[in-house]
């Protein structure tokens, strides 16, 4: 526990003497954004409700792959190694997790906010949505964390990181969409219990599973 | 001739399964009408797919534990002849569809899914190539062929079942053993499942065998 918390406290350390994930990500959010405002708002004023959902989310899923690629490439092999000798790689990658999913929860609550200044709220039951925002952050940063150290492991990091990391979270996507979009129509919860209960179960089991596999990857 | 018996086996069943496809007799459904024959292919197909996939999974797991680097082509011989397998299965069902829900690739989750399966297998494959190292090769791609497996599971096993589908005993459709098939069509169809595995298993041991020659001949 003691080492989890020291490894977060030195992520969350290293994040803010560069700034760069979190100014980063959020200036590619701010221009993505602005790109589908120019697009679908100045043209045509004129956005359905389902590629208003489907476009955030599309929005989302890009910048967390590009703001979780860089958890394993931006610290050289020589750190790795040392941190190696240090921590046990189960602490390691659960630090990585929570503080993957951390960054991902703010940045996607503050592209929501950008996005709905930008692209109108068409969203009536605004909690739910929030919640699905936050579970969506939970799963994609699960199952990105574990990708990004196997895909930094190859040359080709970034084409990999995206090419393995798609399909595997298409059905998490799948779900998110589904469960965001019931809470833009102003759905009761009572609907989506089915969609909540699925996401933290593919959550636990990513969780789980890098939990166990992680320790192979960190041997390389 | 000890080691044959199950090859011979497969042969036999699936000369079987052949004859009896085409020229059995099969009993009259409304919408299916003769295209039933296609259950002795299209399904023992996927049956076949997943048994494949559980022996690659299986044996990446192995590899995980022993670092025996047989294990890793076991591993990877068996992904590719499931991916052969999930096209065939794919192409089956679409001539399916295509005479009876009048649309080879229609809306369903199930295709979906497969879809999913076909292109996180093909990841698989790009991520192998990306390796020089053996040792490192094999340690990832078991790693990735583990959490991608555990991560498709849900998505062909679940979702179907909660979401309407198409095919039969998802989303409320009876199951096809319920009305559908009569003790002809089964005499057919589980020796056709057991004729397809079995395929599948000889065409992986050549190309393992393959493998293994060719290694040792780099070797020498």
């Amino acid at each position: 526990m003691q080492e989890i918390k020291a490894l977060i406290e030195k992520e969350i350390r290293l994040e803010w003497r560069q700034k760069y994930a979190l100014n980063g990500m959020l200036l590619y959010i701010i221009s993505t954004v602005f790109v589908c405002y120019m697009s679908f708002k100045l043209k045509v004023d004129n956005i359905e409700p389902i590629t208003w959902n489907t476009l955030f989310w599309i929005i989302l899923l890009f910048a967390a792959v590009n703001s979780i690629t860089k958890s394993f490439t931006q610290e050289g092999a020589g750190r790795q190694l040392y941190y190696y000798t240090l921590a046990s790689p189960q602490s390691i990658i659960i630090s990585k997790i929570i503080y993957n999913t951390l960054l991902m929860v703010v940045l996607s609550l503050l592209g929501f906010l950008i996005y709905i200044i930008m692209m109108g709220n068409p969203v009536m039951n605004i909690p739910m949505y929030l919640v699905s925002i936050v579970l969506g952050a939970i799963g994609f940063s699960t199952t990105l964390t574990m990708v990004a150290g196997i895909a930094s492991k190859a040359e080709n990091t970034s084409t990999l990181m995206a090419i393995l990391s798609f399909p595997i979270i298409l059905p998490m996507l799948m779900m998110i969409t589904k469960l965001s979009k019931s809470a833009m129509d102003g759905l009761d919860w009572s609907t989506s219990y089915d969609e909540i209960a699925i996401l933290l179960a593919i959550d636990a089991i990513v969780l789980s599973i890098s939990y166990l596999l992680f320790p192979y990857l960190w041997r390389s | 001739m000890r080691q044959s018996w199950w090859k011979i086996l497969s042969v036999v069943l699936l000369l079987y399964t052949l004859i009896q496809g085409l020229v059995g007799t099969i009993p009259r459904q409304p919408v299916l009408n003769e295209t039933l024959r296609n259950v002795y292919f299209h399904v023992p197909l996927w049956f076949g797919m997943m048994t494949l996939m559980v022996a690659s999974v299986w044996f990446g797991i192995k590899y995980l534990r022993g670092g025996n680097i047989q294990d890793d082509e076991y591993s990877s011989e068996f992904a590719n002849t499931a991916i052969l397998y999930g096209a065939l299965g794919f192409l089956t069902g679409a001539i399916w569809g295509n005479y009876t829900w009048g649309d080879p690739i229609p809306k369903d989750p199930k295709i979906i899914a497969v879809e999913v399966g076909l292109l996180i297998y093909s990841a698989y494959f790009v991520l192998r190539s990306s390796f020089e190292d053996e040792q490192k090769r094999g340690r990832l791609s078991a790693v990735y062929n583990i959490f991608a497996f555990a991560a498709f599971m849900p998505l062909v096993w679940i979702l179907p079942r909660l979401t309407d589908s198409l095919h039969p005993g998802n989303g409320g459709n009876p199951a096809f053993g319920k009305y559908d098939m009569d003790n002809r069509v089964r005499m057919v169809f589980y020796p056709a499942i057991i004729g397809w595995t079995l395929l599948g298993v000889w065409m992986t041991s050549l190309r393992i065998r393959l493998r293994a020659i060719q290694r040792l001949k780099a070797e020498q």
